[in-house]
């Protein structure tokens, strides 16, 4: 890259201002990504933490709000008990609900209904666990963050009924960007069937819950056709069960649309700068030929120089985008992890590189002879 | 003979709308090594055309180029710009020097594209120094003056050790002084280093230093002295 080099020195105002553009893209990215990570883990952290493997939701459920609108009956726990390949299952509730702490604070909060000892019971950081009192609940500790502490009494909005905070989880736990509380499953139907206290519970909803939480044994792959032909339900995975959380599907669709869009723009800005470049280059190029330069010479210096340029602007643009976005208060959903901020600079330096190196390809086309005389 | 330049019954017919032109008509020319040859014409008489065709960037209509000894017809583009690479060294008008690179670099960079001539390539510095450069080795193109520029054009020209230096317009743009420093660089340049030179110009008070003058008109050559 012995020419490369040079013109980055010689002309260093042109590729600074090339580089400031792909850094500014670079940040963007940066924070995009962040954006993208918080906004999964606000939407579904409750949901990856749990140990589950598949939901088993009401049969023919709408799957994109399954977790709001699907109510199982609890015999189909058992039924899925029975299936081959699960090593455990158990009834999982999910609402979520307005409600207001002791000194007036209002809170939301994401309830998962479990039954105290089941694998999807939770484990407290701190505190105790479920089924120590009858309106216990464990807590996010993004909950504690917000000023909720252990032995605080929350009141769930227009039901009036009072949930006391035993314990709290470690970590991040939310669910549709509400912090998760766990509570017994009894006093989640309560809450689900909208019954104040004192007030008589319909009966069937005793026998109801929003899902079975079913977790295979380690290594074998459920066949969840069959489980829910046998249990009457519809399944989703883990992973694609995060879909049926409330905006998760419209939230990262629009942010990888979001990125698509500055991935093309990077490619086609990098792209653009260097066909004017070498534009600007031709009668150069030409004489570099007419001396016998290899087109692969050529070619390779300018993909380098290309390389350089966009390294450089994206290592800034990456450190700036980092150092802003540690900026970024706890109550945005934002998160920075190496590996999306990774395959950020990764991409963009790609892209980039493609878009420069369909420019730079014009390299071949210049003929040598316009070096010459009359032709100049 | 066969160590410089010789073109034997070239002819090269070039498009201009719908039309063809004749821009090389049966040339002959035969330049040895050590032998400063000037060709001289109106614009348009064919002049570059010549060079091109000498210097493997265009493939004559007919006619047989040999560049020290290599016959051309025959060769690839990737073959003819080895060629150029190892054989060929062009001087262009005002030098046509690369605006990032330095003087001594504007030398280094042509050996950057020929490894194998690096055996036989002439130190940058040393050859800078002998085309009065020396001083100004880490100056760019902006930084030197016209003579200047062409001098380091011709340093870099020469710098592979070429067999043949075809040299386009060289003193374009300079004053007569600096003209005939350029072409007496030029002529003592090929006798010290036997290669065969040949220069296009259309100034005629330039070719004291030539050993044979060629007239070119409508594409055909013919020797003048």
């Amino acid at each position: 890259m012995f020419l490369g080099l040079r013109e980055l020195r010689f002309a260093r105002m042109r590729f600074a201002l090339m580089g400031a553009v792909v850094a500014l893209i670079a940040v963007l990215m940066v924070l995009l990504s962040g954006l993208s990570v918080g906004l999964v883990n606000d939407g579904v952290s409750g949901l990856k933490k749990l140990p589950v493997t598949s939901f088993a939701f009401e049969h023919g459920v709408q799957t994109d709000a399954a977790f709001s609108r699907s109510v199982v009956d609890l015999a189909a726990v058992d039924a899925w008990r029975k299936q081959p390949g699960v090593a455990e299952a158990a009834p999982f509730g999910n609402t979520l609900v307005n409600a207001h702490g002791d000194r007036g604070t209002t809170i939301d909060l994401a309830l998962f209904g479990v039954q105290p000892g089941t694998f999807v019971a939770p484990r407290p950081a701190e505190g105790e666990g479920l089924g120590t009192t009858d309106n216990g609940i464990v807590v996010s500790q993004t909950a504690i963050d917000k000023g909720l502490r252990i032995g605080d009494t929350v009141t769930v909005d227009r039901l009036g009924t009072r949930l006391v905070v035993v314990g709290s989880l470690a970590g991040q736990h939310t669910f549709g960007h509400v912090d998760v509380a766990y509570i017994a499953l009894p006093l989640w139907q309560r809450i689900k069937a909208g019954a104040a206290p004192g007030d008589p519970m319909p009966a069937h909803a005793l026998k109801e819950a929003t899902a079975v939480a079913v977790r295979s044994e380690p290594g074998v792959t459920v066949d969840l056709a069959a489980g829910d032909r046998a249990a009457g339900t519809t399944s989703l995975s883990l992973h694609d069960s995060f879909g049926a959380s409330p905006g998760y599907t419209a939230e990262t669709s629009t942010l990888t649309l979001i990125q698509g869009f500055l991935y093309a723009i990077a490619a086609l800005v990098v792209g653009a700068f260097f066909t004017v470049w070498t534009i600007q280059r031709k009668q150069e190029i030409a004489v570099m030929r007419a001396m016998g330069a290899p087109t692969r010479y050529l070619l390779g210096d300018g993909l380098g120089q290309a390389f350089v340029l966009l390294l450089v602007s994206t290592g800034v643009g990456v450190a700036v985008g980092t150092g802003a976005g540690s900026l970024v208060g706890g109550g945005a959903p934002f998160a920075l992890t190496g590996s999306a901020v990774g395959l950020a600079a990764v991409l963009l330096l790609v892209l980039g590189l493609a878009g420069a190196a369909a420019a730079i390809s014009r390299i071949a086309a210049v003929d040598p002879v316009t070096a010459l005389g009359a032709n100049r | 003979m066969s160590a410089g330049l010789s073109l034997s019954g070239v002819t090269l017919e070039v498009g201009d709308g719908d039309e063809t032109l004749l821009a090389l008509d049966a040339v002959d020319l035969t330049v040895a090594p050590g032998e400063f040859v000037a060709i001289v014409g109106p614009s348009g008489a064919g002049k570059s055309s010549l060079l091109a065709v000498a210097g493997a960037l265009v493939r004559p209509t007919s006619g047989e180029v040999r560049v020290a000894g290599e016959h051309l017809g025959p060769l690839s583009a990737r073959e003819r710009a080895r060629v150029r690479r190892e054989l060929i060294g062009f001087v262009f008008q005002s030098g046509n020097l690369l605006p990032a690179l330095t003087a001594a670099d504007q030398l280094r960079l042509p050996l950057r594209f020929n490894r194998r001539a690096r055996s036989t390539a002439r130190d940058p510095l040393d050859l800078l120094a002998e085309v009065g450069m020396a001083s100004k080795s880490e100056r760019r193109p902006h930084q030197l003056s016209g003579g200047e520029r062409q001098r380091v054009g011709i340093a870099r020209a020469l710098v592979t050790s070429p067999r043949v230096l075809l040299v386009d317009e060289p003193t374009a743009a300079l004053d007569r002084q600096r003209s005939n420093e350029v072409v007496d660089l030029l002529a003592r340049e090929t006798r010290q280093h036997e290669v065969a030179t040949v220069m296009v110009t259309h100034d005629h008070d330039i070719l004291g230093s030539c050993d044979a003058v060629y007239s070119m008109a409508d594409g055909r050559l013919s020797r003048t002295s």
